[in-house]
């Protein structure tokens, strides 16, 4: 018999297990969630290249040590680029809700910490059976965010802007919980920046209760600081006929990952879910999905584009799991990478797990350079080649940008677009 | 003009044209006519400017100026414009955007101020409709689902619109039924003259039925074998190009 593999505790761990100890009776509320969160994290440690889905993030290497939480002086401001106009903002600044509990047009606003203490929130009702490593250490230590309720039937948007900002290396846990009622239309942005040239760590999770029939547009723009490790996560639960599309945007953080957990809990649910990843230099940039089809009759589109230039490394892993009930399941999944530069790689893993019979499911993946010949065409035409490169990456995008339906917004994460094009052709 | 003097060009080591020279005049319109094989797309893509191709000897001059030391959008910056055989897809971009681009790239290459949008949109308006283009079309996305014929007269479009001085014709009759092929016609008729030289090349006799050039010149081994009048090309038609095919052997 083989002998079992001891890991030896990182620093990191160890620093995070003390540190538990250490906090655990004052963090506020959800003790149980919290401890069996803590428990998992304990047992198995950090996620690192064995553990098959951070095969190709490992963070158990990446996290060496542990940075404090700090609290912000004063007020911090999102940057101007990152506003919309017509979505009312409120910031978060290193993961704490700047503004007092309140109402913003219909949404109610708490502290995430007070919500917990009355009880009015939960940690993890939106995972459903979704168990990740990442989530479980924001759930043991995630003391600062937001819970924002929607009422049924009403509409209501938000530009949620996260502000990270120390002089030395920090560390973030954040958690908002969003509770959309019956029949309500939502427009959710949120946006991630922080400081240039500073290690710092993010954890932060949003969770998206859609309840029956309501409308939920989630858009999250990733500027983080160029040696920011950002780790996020969208967890949400469709309830019967609700419509969530999501998109992720990135182009900022030394390493990013972004996890989306969907679970449907009612019949009929619809979900478009969208990514653009933009990296270069020696950025990594993972989108890890798990679209869980509990129940029948839903459908999924996923859809994932990620520009890859330098000596980057872009992950995409995207699994769909039909469950054996869940006949009627449509889902369908693609992620095409383009790779601008000879250094740069993708590693692209789409996985179906059917238990049902009667289900169309389809994925796809591909992984390229420009097009030689759409380039000459246009420079035929008298465009340079970086303009013509930027034009086929615009384009390239396109397609997942355009589900964004408001037109400011669709706006600025255009501008983003150009903006990291714009840098590649100084460059 | 363009004058293209013994030009030698290999591809993946494969010799595609053998000392080809050739001079055509500022307004004359000039027929290369060849079988399969014999270059002639190689010949368009060159004087373009496509990367692929290695030029071991020889030169082209456009104006007096060699070309063969600028990248493809320079060249068309300086007035070149290759009506491709194959218009390319380029899906996402919609026709409005690329024609901006290309139009406003090739002003500021010339020192000259981007066009106001009124401009723009009026010039395209006019061109659109002497070609019989669907102002719909020019919201799609360049050539994405576009027939064979609405290809060629979006080439046509933007030949009219980048106002080039020399234009080189690929195979622009192919795949086009008879009507679609009078109205590429006559949209290129319309730019003959004011000094622009025309280079048409062409498998068939078809084309110059419409487009009458001044001069024709037949290509094999990539080498012109044969210049003339218009009469050579009445000629191929009848007997074929088995004569300068049979010169290989």
């Amino acid at each position: 018999m083989p002998a079992p593999v001891i890991q030896m505790r990182t620093p990191a761990e160890t620093a995070l297990i003390e540190r538990f100890e250490r906090e655990k009776s004052s963090l506020p509320g959800a003790k149980d969630a919290r401890a069996a969160a803590f428990a998992r994290f304990e047992k198995a440690g950090l996620p690192g290249r064995r553990v098959e889905s951070y095969h190709y993030t490992d963070i158990r290497n990446l996290m060496r040590s542990v940075a404090p939480e700090v609290p912000v002086e004063g007020e911090l401001i999102h940057s101007q680029h990152v506003g919309v106009e017509g979505i009312p903002v409120v910031t978060f600044a290193n993961g704490r809700l700047q503004s007092a509990s309140g109402m913003i047009g219909a949404a109610k606003l708490e502290q995430l910490d007070a919500a917990l203490l009355a009880g009015a929130a939960e940690l993890g009702t939106a995972l459903g059976a979704a168990n990740d490593a990442i989530v479980d250490i924001n759930t043991a230590f995630a003391s600062k965010g937001a819970f924002i309720s929607v009422p049924a039937g009403e509409k209501a948007s938000l530009h949620l802007a996260f502000v990270d900002h120390h002089d030395s290396a920090f560390a973030v846990h954040s958690r908002v919980v969003v509770s959309v009622g019956a029949g309500a239309e939502v427009l959710l942005y949120e946006s991630h920046e922080g400081p240039d040239n500073l290690p710092y760590q993010a954890n932060k999770v949003v969770e998206l209760l859609i309840s029956e029939g309501a409308k939920v547009q989630h858009i999250r723009l990733n500027i983080s600081g160029n040696k920011a490790l950002a780790l996020s996560t969208l967890a949400a639960s469709l309830g019967a006929d609700a419509e969530l599309m999501s998109l992720g945007f990135t182009s900022g953080a030394e390493t990013s990952r972004h996890q989306v957990f969907i679970t449907y809990a009612g019949e009929n649910a619809k979900l478009d879910l969208r990514g653009t990843t933009m990296i270069r230099g020696r950025q990594h940039a993972d989108t890890t999905l798990v679209v869980d089809h509990a129940v029948p009759h839903g459908e999924s589109r996923e859809l994932f584009k990620t520009v890859v230039d330098g000596e980057a490394q872009g992950v995409f892993q995207g699994k769909i799991i039909v469950r054996p009930h869940a006949q009627k399941t449509d889902g369908q999944m693609a992620s095409n990478a383009l790779l601008l530069s000879d250094e740069a790689g993708m590693s692209n893993k789409p996985e179906l797990e059917i238990f049902a019979d009667d289900v169309v499911c389809a994925h796809g993946a591909t992984c390229g350079a420009l097009d030689e010949n759409q380039l000459f065409y246009l420079m035929a035409r008298g465009l340079p080649r970086a303009d013509a490169e930027a034009l086929l990456v615009e384009a390239f995008l396109d397609e997942a940008l355009d589900a964004v339906t408001h037109e400011g917004l669709r706006e600025a994460l255009a501008e983003r677009v150009h903006v990291w094009l714009s840098a590649r052709k100084v460059a | 003009m363009l004058d293209i003097k013994n030009l030698h060009v290999e591809i993946d080591g494969k010799k595609i044209l053998n000392g080809l020279t050739l001079s055509v005049k500022a307004g004359e319109v000039a027929a290369i006519m060849g079988p399969n094989g014999s270059g002639k797309s190689t010949l368009s893509y060159v004087i373009a400017g496509k990367e692929d191709y290695t030029v071991t000897e020889g030169e082209i001059l456009l104006n007096g100026v060699n070309i063969l030391e600028m990248e493809a959008h320079e060249r068309a910056a300086a007035g070149l414009f290759l009506a491709f055989q194959y218009p390319l897809e380029i899906p996402g971009v919609a026709t409005m955007t690329f024609l901006k681009a290309t139009m406003n790239a090739q002003r500021k290459a010339r020192g000259e101020a981007e066009l106001t949008p009124g401009d723009f949109m009026k010039a395209v308006r006019g061109a659109a409709a002497t070609l019989g283009i669907n102002p719909d079309m020019l919201k799609r996305p360049l050539n994405v689902g576009f027939s064979g014929g609405e290809k060629k007269r979006m080439e046509i479009l933007q030949m009219t619109l980048l106002d080039p001085k020399f234009c080189i014709l690929d195979e622009t009759d192919s795949g086009l039924d008879i009507d679609a092929l009078r109205i590429v016609a006559e949209g290129v008729n319309a730019l003959r003259g004011q000094g622009r030289g025309m280079l048409v090349i062409t498998h068939y006799q078809r084309l110059l039925d419409h487009i009458v050039p001044d001069t024709v010149h037949v290509m094999a081994r990539g080498q012109i074998v044969k210049s003339g009048g218009p009469e050579i090309a009445l000629e191929l038609e009848k007997n074929g190009y088995a004569e300068y095919l049979s010169d290989a052997a």
